[in-house]
């Protein structure tokens, strides 16, 4: 019973979003707000790469284009196949949105396996090669990715559009166009809730302090017996497949296109700076850092030639004064404690 | 083959760039270990002040005829401003970090070059829009070989970028200076017990690295004459392929990164060229992940083992 209760709740707290919190909010902050769980999505994953094992992964939004892209050619192409409908049609009732979970989840898994085919091989090697394949491997999807097809918008043509046309039919550099918008506080929050507790009962199970462990010391923990390279690879994927889910929600969320362009080492950079300065293996740390970078540059809207300015200047600051970042490896709720 | 040929200069143009910038990158690794991240902007700053310097002398105006001399100008101011720009990022950035863990010094790297990128993007600074660098080189056809003209001005980016590596590879190999780096970097710390000014010769190292950067900012312009605004990706992407040829050659190898420069412009180039000019990013990045999976340590590198 216990071990179900924080499932329930995070069940309750999604619902709660969707239906209490966004139509009080108004649809402003409703998509703001669905902006901050994905922030906080990417931020919470990226920390246990980041945080948690102490490798230096600078690709997220790779694995982001992964997922989002995988996500979307599932709703888009295969949502029109399977509810005979126009493609990019949302799907009516419940039916649509459970397509919608599925596709997320399935592009979280693809992005998971990409996490684990780059991260294999480089994981064996010295630490700051991660993050050097890393970015190669989102330059080279977001590559990738502006060489598809044009997107097929009618319905004729896609009936006869064979389905290796229609995954590679995902609008190149313009972006895929017309998905259908599926994304929800409840979809948003109900992920980020389920992300954020994983992450929080990895950090305190024997996974995850093999994972603490090889930050603290690689050569250490190897001796001590554990599997350094298994470890990294696990927490990659995690983060992989976290980071493919927050792809998919992106993809479908409103206001947004998924292009390649949006997901290039910009956007990397952005969720490693909430990692940063959230506190390097907080979990609540990257959460708050995430929600905060999210919020403060849609209040300071006027000033945002600035706002990279103050975000690189901060990063250099907190790295001089206060290198685990603000909350360091602790949890908010430790925060009154002495370190 | 007059197709070989041609692509043959490009690649070597732009591959010695690529290798001036990566030098930068393998003197700093091999002596503190980290990847300095800031290096891509140092490069893209080059191009800028060696475009804003010659804005102050009038060469940027339409009908503009700079004498001979400019382009030594340019190129000499544009290198000793990012000397000192160099010099003062290590100085402030990263000297308070050198005990820090390597992944702090990373990140303060990548601040240090969101931030170069963000101030020139202001208005008081080079402002937002692409430029066109006006031609301080003299170009001519030089002659012609089965139909291909080469032509003076990459001769001049070629020769140009070989006599830098020419005069680091003499300061390296040839100096007290060059010893001194060589130290450092082989064991910091011996070398301070033997009295090496560890600091000074850190601080020489940046300094020395961010002038290639400039000079290959000055002569990518003189090849490529648009120049995109600071926070462009082409940016960071060239800085980043740059870095890719230090780790091909074999990270802290000042020769392994001249090599590995040349290789990486070549296999962009020619892979553009003869496959597919859209993929040329992929192809440079391909070769990178080759290379660490069959050679870890890079072409010219040599394997450590981590001691305890």
């Amino acid at each position: 019973m216990r071990a179900i209760l924080p499932w329930v709740a995070v069940l309750g707290f999604a619902m709660l979003a969707q239906v209490a919190v966004g139509p009080v909010v108004g649809h402003y902050w409703t998509k703001i707000l669905m902006d901050v769980g994905i922030a906080v999505l990417l931020a919470v994953s990226l920390n246990i790469v980041n945080g948690f094992t102490g490798q230096f992964s600078i690709g997220h939004a790779g694995f982001m284009a992964v997922g989002g892209y995988t996500a979307g050619i599932l709703t888009y192409y295969g949502g029109a196949a399977l509810f005979d409908l126009p493609p990019g049609a949302v799907a009516p009732g419940i039916a649509g949105h459970l397509w919608f979970a599925l596709s997320t989840l399935v592009g979280g898994v693809v992005a998971a396996v990409a996490g684990v085919v780059v991260g294999l091989p480089s994981l064996r090697l010295r630490g700051d090669y991660l993050a050097i394949v890393t970015l190669g491997f989102g330059e080279i999807m977001r590559v990738l990715l502006t060489r598809t097809e044009d997107v097929i918008g009618s319905a004729e043509e896609l009936a006869t559009a064979p389905w290796t046309t229609q995954v590679v039919s995902t609008g190149g550099s313009l972006g895929f166009t017309g998905l259908p918008f599926y994304t929800n506080l409840f979809w948003t929050w109900l992920w980020t809730g389920i992300a954020i507790l994983v992450a929080y009962r990895l950090k305190e199970s024997s996974t995850g302090r093999a994972m603490l462990s090889v930050r603290e010391d690689e050569v250490a923990s190897g001796a001590m017996g554990v599997r350094t390279t298994d470890v990294k690879v696990i927490a990659f994927a995690m983060a992989a497949l976290f980071a493919g889910i927050a792809g998919g929600l992106f993809a479908h969320e409103i206001g947004t296109t998924l292009n390649p362009a949006e997901l290039g080492f910009q956007k990397s950079f952005e969720i490693v700076i909430m990692v940063v300065l959230g506190g390097m293996g907080s979990v609540t740390g990257a959460a708050l850092a995430a929600t905060i970078l999210t919020i403060v540059p849609e209040l300071l809207r006027e000033f945002s030639e600035y706002r990279m300015i103050v975000y690189a200047a901060l990063l250099v600051v907190v790295m001089l004064v206060r290198p685990t970042g603000l909350l360091g490896h602790r949890e908010i709720w430790h925060a009154w404690r002495r370190s | 083959m007059t197709r070989v040929l041609q692509t043959l200069m490009d690649g070597v143009a732009v591959g010695s760039t690529y290798a001036l910038i990566a030098l930068g990158y393998t003197m700093v690794y091999g002596i503190l270990r980290f990847i300095n991240f800031a290096h891509s902007d140092i490069f893209m700053l080059g191009a800028w002040f060696s475009f804003s310097l010659a804005g102050v002398f009038g060469w940027t105006l339409a009908g503009a005829t700079p004498p001979p001399w400019a382009a030594v100008v340019v190129l000499l101011g544009a290198m000793s401003g990012t000397a000192v720009l160099g010099y003062a990022i290590e100085r402030v950035a990263y000297r308070p970090l050198r005990s820090a863990p390597r992944i702090n010094v990373l990140i303060a790297a990548i601040g240090v070059s969101l931030l170069i990128e963000n101030i020139g993007q202001l208005p008081i600074a080079f402002g937002t829009q692409p430029q066109r660098m006006p031609s301080l080189l003299p170009d001519a056809v030089l002659f012609e070989v089965s139909g291909v003209s080469i032509r003076l001005v990459d001769t001049l980016v070629i020769g140009i970028a070989l006599g830098l590596m020419a005069a680091l590879e003499w300061l390296i190999y040839g100096t007290r200076l060059g010893l001194a780096m060589r130290a450092v970097s082989t064991d910091a710390q011996t070398a301070a017990l033997m009295g090496v000014p560890v600091d000074r010769v850190v601080s020489a190292t940046f300094a020395v690295g961010s002038a290639l950067a400039a000079a290959a900012g000055f002569l990518y312009a003189s090849k490529y004459p648009g120049i995109n605004q600071p926070a462009h990706a082409t940016w960071i992407l060239l800085g980043l392929k740059a870095f890719v040829a230090a780790v091909v050659g074999g990270i802290g190898n000042v020769r392994g990164a001249m090599a590995g420069g040349l290789l990486i412009g070549m296999v962009e180039i020619f892979g553009a060229a003869y496959l597919s000019p859209h993929l040329r990013d992929v192809y440079v990045f391909a070769l990178l992940i080759l290379v660490l999976l069959v050679r870890p340590a890079g072409l010219l590198g040599r394997a450590t083992v981590e001691k305890v």
